[in-house]
């Protein structure tokens, strides 16, 4: 179990936590979501002991991270990917962490089967891809075998197997009575690993609740369309009581093309939109049913963007998506589908 | 059941003696790993060995061969006087360089790695972090330390033989060779604080080396008697006292004096890295 209690952080003027408090329980997976900049490191890193709070308590199972005595048996946490010395081998990383811990070398060779780095575990990490940084990072964390999880953003940089297999053994673990606390800044990616979710931005507090109650909360049931003829499909729409919208609002997509334009259509189940468009012969490129998570987290944090792009037209939603990620974030928004 | 049989139960909360004597290995362990696993180790040390020996090599024969030669009286005085600290303070004199840097390396590094985060995580207080690195450093350059500056002595005297004679039997010979090789761990430690102080490794290199090089020059110029005694208490001065084997009239302190002057001065800022490492976020 992990408690925050009116943490705050402040970095000169600038404050990243906020008098910030949850608790995150045990056999579950609990997801940290917030945008870019919303402080969700920053209190990682205030629970882990490294960065001291101005105010507040964070405690793990009661106790200070600082207090812990071989905290890699309580506590695994994966940070930044990056966080191993260039010219020492992935082996001889979780070796001296090991070791600090008094466990043996076997422990090692264990966590590198674990991660499938076994066969790299002897060369140097600074010729790691970040895929196999952030393996390498899950290693560390799972070397103690703890009862508390912490992952900054773990599936990045990660192909869609390995997004998959975190999302598994996220959930394993949780299901074996860990606690798991996720970090991301994709809705979509929570909606499917979570059970539970604490939102911030700002550094503050936003939501918290159960992932299932989010989703309820925030499906808007809209279906987009595309088509070659939306002057046509519109008029039908509007004929059986649907509504229609410009599809401008979907995330991370283009809205119109020069072939065909994106219609967001409420009101209408996506089948009978199907047959409507079959039956007075109108060509579909697309017909997809959304529960629109991610709008609804944009909505919700709109307010409270540290590093958002104001564009002169209004909000650009597709701005949120990191554009360095398309395959990642293309994964996450299929299987939210 | 009889009282004999019942067994207290062991509370894992309440670490004792023991307890923390194997946690502290456990670190020395983990830090010793960390410590060999790295190239910069390696190269470093190889450069302390080649270059203190070398150097020492070129100039024992180069004054071997010039021996009486035109202009080389005062020279060949100055080495009469005291042969053990002109042998020890030309070789080692350019090796020690990459002692600073290696000690400020085994610091930066940490930071500009990232690996502090994962070290700090694994053993969240900070001072016997510290200390274990500390400790396993200076065992490190000990060894490696006195190998060089006994062989720099061989090396050295061996070429030189012909014209001075000089022995570890000597008054304050081996005094002055294992004392060399005692001031040249102190000086990775002083530079492994500068490191954990300053956590960035050029600007850590630029300090240490600057202390050691430059800052003597400085104080050099200032007036009076002043330069003599601020020179005096300076860490490298004082503790490159420890090399000679005769005291030089005008010193202000004796070898362990001096020693002592630049131990200070190393716990000092040892103090200062641990009480920032405590204070700082990481």
């Amino acid at each position: 179990m992990i408690e925050a209690r009116d943490l705050t952080k402040r970095y000169g003027d600038n404050t990243a936590v906020d008098h910030l408090s949850f608790t995150v329980e045990p056999g579950r997976v609990t997801g940290f979501l917030g945008p870019n900049g919303a402080g969700k490191s920053t209190t990682m890193r205030l629970i882990l002991g490294l960065d001291r709070p101005q105010s507040g308590t964070a405690t793990i199972n009661g106790r200070p991270y600082r207090s812990l005595t071989d905290p890699l048996r309580t506590v695994g946490a994966l940070l930044e990917a990056k966080s191993v010395h260039s010219s020492r081998s992935a082996r001889n990383h979780l070796l001296f962490l090991a070791q600090t811990q008094g466990m043996p070398s076997t422990r090692v060779d264990e966590v590198l089967d674990l991660v499938g780095l076994h066969a790299v575990a002897r060369k140097r990490a600074g010729g790691f891809s970040l895929g196999m940084s952030q393996r390498l990072g899950i290693a560390a964390a799972m070397l103690g075998d703890p009862q508390v999880l912490l992952l900054d953003e773990p599936v990045n940089g990660l192909d869609p197997e390995g997004v998959l297999w975190i999302r598994n053994l996220m959930k394993q673990l949780a299901s074996a009575g860990k606690t798991v606390f996720v970090s991301s800044h994709l809705m979509n990616e929570m909606a499917v690993t979570a059970d539970h979710l604490i939102v911030i931005g700002r550094g503050k507090l936003i939501a918290e609740s159960s992932t299932q109650e989010f989703i309820a909360r925030s499906s808007d049931k809209s279906v987009l369309v595309r088509t070659p003829d939306p002057a046509r499909l519109t008029e039908l729409i509007l004929a059986e009581g649907g509504k229609v919208t410009d599809g401008e609002v979907a995330p991370g997509e283009a809205a119109s093309s020069e072939a065909s334009k994106a219609l967001a259509v409420t009101g209408l189940a996506a089948p009978r939109i199907g047959e409507l468009a079959a039956s007075a012969g109108v060509v579909l490129h697309e017909l997809s049913p959304r529960a629109s998570l991610e709008e609804a987290f944009l909505e919700l944090t709109s307010g409270s963007v540290e590093f958002g792009t104001h564009d002169p037209g209004g909000q650009q939603p597709g701005s949120q998506q990191p554009a360095d990620e398309p395959g990642h974030a293309s994964v996450a928004e299929r299987s939210a589908r | 059941m009889t009282s004999a049989t019942q067994v207290a139960p062991v509370s894992p909360a309440s670490p004792t003696a023991g307890r923390r004597a194997a946690g502290f290995a456990h670190l020395l362990l983990g830090e010793w790993t960390k410590i060999r696993s790295v190239r910069s180790t390696i190269w470093s040390l190889i450069v302390l060995v080649v270059v203190s020996l070398g150097f020492t090599a070129l100039f024992a024969a180069l004054t071997a061969a010039n021996w009486n030669g035109p202009r080389a009286a005062p020279r060949d005085a100055t080495i009469l006087a005291d042969p053990v600290n002109s042998i020890l303070g030309t070789g080692i004199g350019l090796g020690q360089l990459a002692v600073c840097v290696l000690g400020a390396l085994i610091m930066t590094t940490e930071y500009s790695t990232g690996v502090i985060r994962a070290s700090l995580l694994a053993v969240p207080r900070r001072i016997p972090m510290l200390a274990a690195k500390a400790v396993v450093f200076a065992a490190l350059i000990f060894v490696v330390g006195e190998i060089v500056t006994f062989g720099s002595f061989f090396l050295g005297s061996a070429i030189l033989h012909s014209h001075v004679a000089v022995s570890l039997g000597q008054p304050g010979v081996a005094r002055a060779v294992i004392g060399t090789g005692l001031a040249l761990t102190v000086l990775g430690l002083f530079a492994m604080a500068i490191g954990a102080l300053i956590r960035h490794t050029a600007g850590a290199i630029a300090t240490v080396i600057g202390v050691v090089l430059v800052l003597p020059i400085l104080t050099g110029l200032l007036p009076g008697s002043w330069g003599a005694h601020v020179n005096a208490y300076l860490p490298e001065q004082a503790g490159g006292l420890i090399s000679q084997a005769h005291e030089q009239a005008g010193n202000l302190l004796t070898p362990w004096q001096g020693f002592g002057v630049f131990c200070i001065w190393t716990a000092l800022l040892l103090i200062a890295a641990g009480y920032l490492l405590r204070r700082r976020d990481a």
